[in-house]
C-alpha cells in the first residue's frame, strides 16, 4: 500500500497518448488506467470489500457517514423464515417487475429493428434490480424524476405497459400522447416527472419536487406531508456541475431526496474511469454534509435494504443520501450503439450476474416461491407486453389538430390573431398549421 | 420634477407617481400575500434585500421559507429545455408556472458579459411568454399578469429603469389591476409613421416622437409589452394607418425582435408600406467598457441604416434624439 501512496502524488494519465501506455495493449484497460493500486479497478474488489475492513478505511478517512445496511442481513418480522429480508409477497412483487421490465425492452429493441419505434430508444436491461428495489418501496405520491434511459422507471412507478408502449409508438394513447416519446415518459397520475435527454437535467427538476414536498409541510402547513423525490442519473452526470449544485442545495435545505446514482461505468462509450478523477461516486456525497452509500446495484435484495433506509432517512426529515449502484446494462447505450468499446468479459463478468437469476434463485432456495410460480408470473408479463404491442399497434396516430394543444397550459399564449381576439378563442385555432 | 411619491389614491386624474422599483416591489408583494403557493426564490432575494432592492421588505413580512435565498447558480438551460417544454412534452400533465424576472440589456459601464439583451432569444422558443415592461405600470400590471400565469414566463427589465419614476393612475393602484398578456400600448397615437419599442427604448421613441412632432410629422409609438406572443395585429393595424415603419431594440440586428416584426409586416401588410422597413439596434458587436465607445454603440448602427428619406428629418437630430 505504501508503494500505491507514493504513486497517488502523481498526475492520472488520463487519456494520455505518450508512452505511459505501450501501444500494442488496448487503449482501454480497466486493470491498468488508473495508478492508483488501493481503487479497486476491478469490479470484484468493490463488490467483497466491506466497509469497515482496513482496506476500505484507508480509502475511507475522510468519508463523513457511510451507512452500513449492506454489512449484514437485518432479520424482517417474517415469522416462518426469520432471517429473510423479503416476504413471499415482496419477493413475487420485485420478481414481476423485473420481469415486466426485461421483458418490456426486450419486445422494445424487437419493435425498434421492425421500423415500430423510431428515434433513440435506450434500453434498462441489466440495471432492472435499482429500479425494482427503489420505486417498489414508494407510495404514489412519491415522484421519480429519470434520464433517457425512463421506460422502467415509469413501468415500476405503475404507468400501465401500454400506456409505455403507445408512447413509444408515437400513438396519441401513450402516456404523453405521443408528444414526448421514449426520453420523455412523464404521469401525473403516477408522479413521474420526466424522462429527460439532457444528462443531470432530472436532478433539479427532483430537487425541486422535494422542495415542494417541505414547502407544503412547512409553509402550506399540510403536516403529513411526507413525499419523498428520487433522482436516478448514471455515472456521467455525476461530473456535471448541476449534479454538484443540487446535492448542495438538497443538503443545505434537508430536502426529502433521495440521489441514485446507477453506476454502469459506461457513458455512452466514455468509461467512467477514464472520465472521473475520484471514480468513487458514493464519496461525492459526504463532500457536501451527505452520506454516501455504494451498493451492488445487482442484486435486487441489497438494493432494497439500502433504498429503506435512503427513503426512511428523507421521510422523517433527515435530509439527501447519495446511494451509489454499482450495474451494468447488458445492451448498448442505445439501440443504435454498436457497442464495441466493451470487453467481452466485462460483459460476462456481469451476465453472470444477472438481477433476475439472483433472485429466481434466492426465492427458490429458500422455499419462498417455486419454479411453477415463477413461471406463471413470467407467462403473465409475456401476455401483459404483447397486449401492449396489440394496443399501441391498433391506437391511432395523434391527429393533426394535435400539434399546437399543450404548448402553454394557458393557451392565450398563442397571441392575437388578425381579428384582434386571442386566438385561442377562435374555435379552429388548432387546426391549422403551426404558423404563428 | 418626478418625485417618488408612492400610492396616493387620488380622485379622478393621475397624481400619483411610482419608480419601476416600486411598482415591482408591490406587485409582488400583493401576489404573495393573495395566495401562499406564490414565493420567491434567487440569489440575494432576501437578506440583501434584492440584488437591485426589487425584493426589498418581502423576507421581513414573509418569512425565510417564502423569500428563499439560494446559492448562486448561472444557467439558462432549464428555462430553455425544461421549462418551456414540459407542458408539451407531457401533454398537459405538468406545468411550469414559473416567473423568470431580472434585469436584461445595457446598463452602464458593465461590460461585454453584462449587457446583452435576450429578448430576441428568449423570444424564439414556443413554450414561454416573454415579457418586456417599460412603464410602472407596466411593470405592476404585467408583472401581477406573470405570476398569475400558469405558464414559464421570462420578464425582461431593465436595471436603467429602476430609478424612473413614471405617473400612475389609481386603477393601477389597485391590487386586482392586471395586464392582458400579449397586447401591446399605443403609447402616443400619430399618422405619419410608427415606431415599435420595448422596454428602455421606449422613452427613447417617445423623446423622438416630440421632436418629430415640432417638424410636423406625427409618429405613433408602440410600446410593445410583450415579445411573446407578439401583438402583431396591433402592429399591423398601426403600419396600415401610418404605412411606414421602424423597429427600435436594444440587442443585436441579426434575427432581432425587429427582424421578426419586420417579417410579420410584409407578410401581412405588404401592400400597405410606402417604404421599406427600418431596424434599429445596437451595434453587431458585443458591448465595449469604454464610455465614450458605449455611448457610440447604439448609434453606430443608426447611421448606417436610419431611415431618412422617409420621414425627412436631419440624420444628426435623429441620432442624438434617440441613444
Amino acid at each position: 500500500m505504501s508503494a500505491a501512496a507514493t504513486k497517488i502524488i502523481q498526475p492520472l494519465p488520463l487519456n494520455s497518448t505518450t508512452t505511459n501506455r505501450s501501444p500494442h495493449k488496448a487503449l482501454f484497460n480497466p486493470l491498468k488506467t488508473i495508478p492508483i493500486s488501493s481503487f479497486p479497478a476491478s469490479t470484484r474488489k468493490l463488490r467483497l470489500t466491506k466497509p469497515n475492513s482496513p482496506h476500505a478505511r484507508r480509502r475511507s478517512t475522510s468519508v463523513f457517514a457511510v451507512s452500513d445496511v449492506v454489512q449484514e442481513k437485518k432479520p424482517t418480522f417474517n415469522t416462518f423464515f426469520p432471517n429473510l429480508l423479503i416476504t413471499k409477497e415482496e419477493g413475487l412483487e420485485l420478481y414481476e417487475d423485473m420481469i415486466l421490465g426485461r421483458s418490456f425492452e426486450d419486445m422494445c429493441a424487437q419493435m425498434y429493428y421492425r421500423g415500430k419505434m423510431f428515434g433513440f430508444v435506450h434500453l434498462y436491461n441489466g440495471q432492472e434490480a435499482v429500479s425494482a428495489g427503489f420505486i417498489k418501496l414508494l407510495k404514489n405520491e412519491d415522484c421519480v424524476v429519470s434520464t433517457y434511459r425512463d421506460h422502467v422507471h415509469a413501468l415500476s412507478k405503475g404507468v400501465p405497459a401500454r400506456a409505455v408502449m403507445s408512447e413509444l409508438f408515437g400513438k396519441t394513447t401513450g402516456c404523453c400522447r405521443g408528444q414526448g416519446g421514449s426520453m420523455h415518459m412523464f404521469s401525473k397520475e403516477h408522479n413521474v416527472l420526466g424522462g429527460f435527454a439532457f444528462i443531470g437535467e432530472g436532478i433539479p427538476v427532483a430537487t425541486g419536487a422535494a422542495f415542494t414536498s417541505k414547502y407544503r409541510r412547512e409553509v402550506l402547513k399540510e403536516g403529513d406531508c411526507d413525499h419523498v423525490t428520487l433522482a436516478f442519473f448514471g455515472d456521467g452526470t455525476c461530473n456535471n456541475g448541476q449534479f454538484f449544485e443540487c446535492l448542495n442545495m438538497a443538503a443545505l435545505w434537508k430536502l426529502p431526496i433521495v440521489f441514485v446514482v446507477e453506476n454502469n461505468l459506461w457513458a455512452i462509450g466514455m468509461s467512467h474511469l477514464r472520465a472521473t478523477s475520484d471514480p468513487q461516486i458514493w464519496k461525492k456525497g459526504p463532500a457536501f454534509g451527505i452520506p454516501g452509500v455504494h451498493v451492488d446495484g445487482m442484486d435486487v435484495l441489497k438494493v432494497r435494504e439500502a433504498a429503506k433506509e435512503a427513503i426512511t432517512r428523507a421521510r422523517r426529515g433527515e435530509g439527501p443520501t447519495l446511494v451509489e449502484c454499482e450495474t451494468y446494462r447488458f445492451r448498448g447505450h442505445s439501440l443504435a450503439d454498436p457497442d464495441e468499446l466493451r470487453d467481452a468479459s466485462e460483459k460476462a463478468h456481469y451476465a453472470a450476474r444477472d438481477p433476475i437469476t439472483a433472485l429466481k434463485k434466492y426465492m427458490v432456495e429458500n422455499n419462498l416461491a417455486s419454479e411453477a410460480e415463477l413461471k406463471v408470473i413470467e407467462k403473465k408479463i409475456d401476455e401483459v407486453v404483447e397486449e401492449a404491442v396489440e394496443f399501441a399497434d391498433s391506437s391511432p396516430l395523434p391527429g393533426r389538430s394535435q400539434l399546437l394543444e399543450n404548448v402553454f397550459a394557458d393557451p392565450r399564449g398563442f397571441g392575437i390573431g388578425p381579428d384582434g381576439k386571442y386566438r385561442c378563442e377562435d374555435p379552429k385555432f388548432t387546426e391549422g398549421t403551426a404558423h404563428v | 420634477m418626478l418625485g417618488i411619491v408612492r400610492g396616493r389614491v387620488a380622485r379622478g386624474g393621475v397624481n400619483a407617481s411610482m419608480t419601476v422599483r416600486d411598482a415591482l416591489n408591490s406587485a409582488l408583494d400583493e401576489e404573495m400575500s393573495a395566495d401562499p403557493k406564490v414565493f420567491v426564490m434567487g440569489e440575494e432575494v432576501g437578506e440583501y434585500q434584492g440584488a437591485y432592492k426589487i425584493s426589498k421588505g418581502l423576507l421581513e413580512k414573509y418569512g425565510p421559507e417564502r423569500v428563499v435565498d439560494t446559492p448562486i447558480t448561472e444557467a439558462i438551460d432549464h428555462i430553455i429545455n425544461s421549462a418551456a417544454k414540459s407542458n408539451y412534452m407531457s401533454a398537459g400533465q405538468i406545468s411550469v408556472p414559473i416567473v423568470f424576472r431580472g434585469p436584461n440589456g445595457a446598463a452602464a459601464g458593465v461590460g461585454a458579459q453584462h449587457s446583452q439583451c435576450y429578448a430576441a432569444w428568449f423570444g424564439a422558443c414556443p413554450g414561454l411568454k416573454v415579457l418586456a415592461p417599460y412603464s410602472s405600470e407596466d411593470a405592476r400590471g404585467l408583472l401581477k399578469a406573470a405570476i398569475r400565469d400558469p405558464d414559464p414566463v421570462v420578464f425582461l427589465e431593465n436595471e436603467l429603469l429602476y430609478g424612473e419614476s413614471f405617473p400612475v393612475s389609481a386603477e393601477v393602484l389597485d391590487s386586482s389591476f392586471c395586464l392582458p398578456i400579449g397586447k401591446a400600448k399605443i403609447e402616443r397615437e400619430g399618422k405619419d409613421v410608427t415606431i415599435t419599442a420595448f422596454s428602455k427604448m421606449v422613452g427613447y421613441a417617445l423623446k423622438a416622437a416630440e421632436i418629430l412632432a415640432k417638424e410636423g410629422i406625427s409618429a405613433e409609438v408602440i410600446n410593445l409589452r410583450s415579445i411573446r406572443p407578439l401583438d402583431r395585429s396591433s402592429i399591423n393595424a398601426s403600419v396600415r394607418k401610418t404605412n411606414r415603419l421602424i423597429t427600435v431594440e436594444e440587442g443585436f440586428p441579426q434575427h432581432g425582435v425587429g427582424a421578426e416584426i419586420c417579417a410579420c409586416v410584409v407578410e401581412e401588410s405588404f401592400e400597405y408600406l410606402d417604404a421599406p422597413v427600418e431596424r434599429i439596434a445596437g451595434a453587431d458587436v458585443p458591448m465595449p467598457y469604454a464610455a465614450n465607445l458605449e455611448r457610440e454603440w447604439p448609434s453606430h448602427r443608426v447611421q448606417h441604416s436610419f431611415v431618412y428619406t422617409n420621414v425627412k428629418v436631419e440624420r444628426s437630430k435623429i441620432t442624438f434624439l434617440l441613444f
